[in-house]
């Protein structure tokens, strides 16, 4: 009895805050949130004329807003830096955290700024709806080439549904830098992986300012 | 060839051991000399005129040689699924090489694509991967780049059967096996300088990811999980 109360006002609720909660993509299925923030994103990129002429602030600042609310970086992290990742202190952690993030941005801005028209296959998902950690997957196809593969590992939190990985083509990306770190974290420790991630994104920043001249 | 030999000799010379090897990685040292070898090369010739081929040539021209070249590399496709099992598979790929070469004038058009013919990509490297064959050490080949010992193997098959390969008369196969690399290394140009932006240590980065790209290819984009290492 107690519990049909409960679920009734929990609907009640539910109904209330569904309209806001899709726009702020706390209760979006897994699956049409990859579809709706793709396509947004794929939009704005075919219309944006400065996007187009290559302004890559412009890009990043694209992904900061639509694409990075939807990423767990720490889950990402923690996977990237493995066992290791327990003996780190919370601030090498949040170190660690930030430099990785900023790099996966940078790379995922020349990613999207390399895009020209592909069509895009959302795949249905194959989940029971209790499930809470679900893989959501899309196919860029076109002609003459394999489809390329895009998959999402994604967990259900407090905030709505957030990616852990990212699967592009069988290679997962979290699983890829893990043996790169861990070779790094063996020979400099958790300060030497901070001090070449630190490196890496600052050389990055630097020729792409001599990129624009 | 000769070059090719004495190249080969200078860089194992100039190997420095690797600590801590990993396992599946056991001639790291002499694999990361062949890996700048290759990464020279590439810088020097290769890179350069797959640059100049996509600047000089429009998407619709680029798309008919990627076509055309991947019209019949379908034929192949077909027989490697065919020897996995896989008949139906085998038989998209022919229906969709009978479709291009057709309407698709010579596959310089993929109509199959649109009629929702997918695509796959199989060779010889994975007909052994799905006959039971564990991929063995990673070994960075010259100028053909990553592999494995099965893989190589799987390498002198794809070559042997290689439908441009085996035309003749000997300068226009030349030709179209230059037109091809070249092609082939155009569509890679992003991903190779999304690869220098990611990547703290390339060769580790290119080695996992071929290794993964691989392990995945073998089971048609569905691996079994592993199990956990380290």
């Amino acid at each position: 009895m107690l519990r049909g109360i409960e679920l009734a006002l929990g609907g009640i609720a539910l109904l209330a805050v569904t309209t806001l909660a899709r726009a702020a993509g706390a209760d979006t299925p897994p699956d049409v949130l990859v579809k709706d923030v793709t396509l947004e994103v794929v939009h704005i990129i075919r219309s944006d004329k400065d996007i187009q002429s290559g302004d890559r602030r412009k890009i990043v600042g694209l992904i900061e807003a639509k694409v990075l609310p939807h990423f767990d970086f720490t889950s990402m992290t923690a996977t990237a830096v493995g066992l290791s990742w327990r003996k780190a202190t919370p601030e090498q952690k949040q170190r660690l955290t930030e430099e990785f993030r900023t790099l996966l941005v940078r790379t995922y801005a020349s990613a999207l700024s390399a895009y020209s028209d592909q069509r895009f296959d959302f795949r249905p998902l194959h989940a029971r709806p209790s499930d809470t950690d679900v893989l959501v997957q899309v196919r860029i196809v076109q002609s003459g080439t394999q489809p390329v593969s895009i998959d999402y590992g994604m967990e259900k939190t407090a905030s709505g549904w957030k990616a852990y990985d990212v699967t592009v083509g069988g290679v997962s990306l979290v699983a890829n830098y893990r043996t790169e770190f861990g070779s790094i974290i063996r020979s400099e420790g958790i300060d030497g992986l901070i001090r070449n991630l630190h490196a890496k994104n600052e050389s990055l920043a630097q020729s792409r300012q001599q990129g624009k001249k | 060839m000769k070059i090719v030999l004495l190249a080969l000799a200078i860089l194992a010379g100039g190997c420095a051991s690797v600590q801590n090897p990993d396992p599946r990685d056991p001639l790291e040292s002499f694999n990361r000399a062949v890996y700048n070898f290759n990464d020279g090369f590439d810088k020097a010739l290769a890179k350069p005129v797959a640059t100049a081929y996509k600047d000089v040539l429009p998407n619709p021209v680029r798309n008919g040689v990627r076509n055309f070249f991947s019209n019949i590399a379908d034929l192949f496709i077909g027989a490697n699924n065919l020897l996995q099992g896989k008949a139906e598979e085998a038989l998209t790929d022919w229906m969709r090489f009978a479709v291009n070469t057709t309407f698709g004038v010579v596959g310089i058009a993929d109509w199959a694509t649109d009629m929702g013919l997918d695509k796959h990509n199989e060779d010889f490297g994975q007909t052994f991967g799905r006959w039971g064959a564990s991929s063995g050490a990673y070994v960075v080949l010259p100028f053909l780049g990553p592999s494995t010992a099965r893989d190589s193997v799987g390498t002198v098959f794809d070559l042997h059967f290689d439908p441009v390969g085996n035309h003749y008369p000997v300068d226009e196969r030349n030709a179209a096996i230059v037109l091809r690399v070249t092609s082939q290394r155009a569509d890679l140009l992003d991903a190779s300088r999304l690869l220098e932006q990611a990547a703290l240590d390339p060769y580790l980065f290119v080695r996992d990811a071929y290794l993964q790209r691989r392990r995945s290819l073998i089971y048609d984009g569905r691996p079994p999980r592993e199990s956990q290492e380290n």
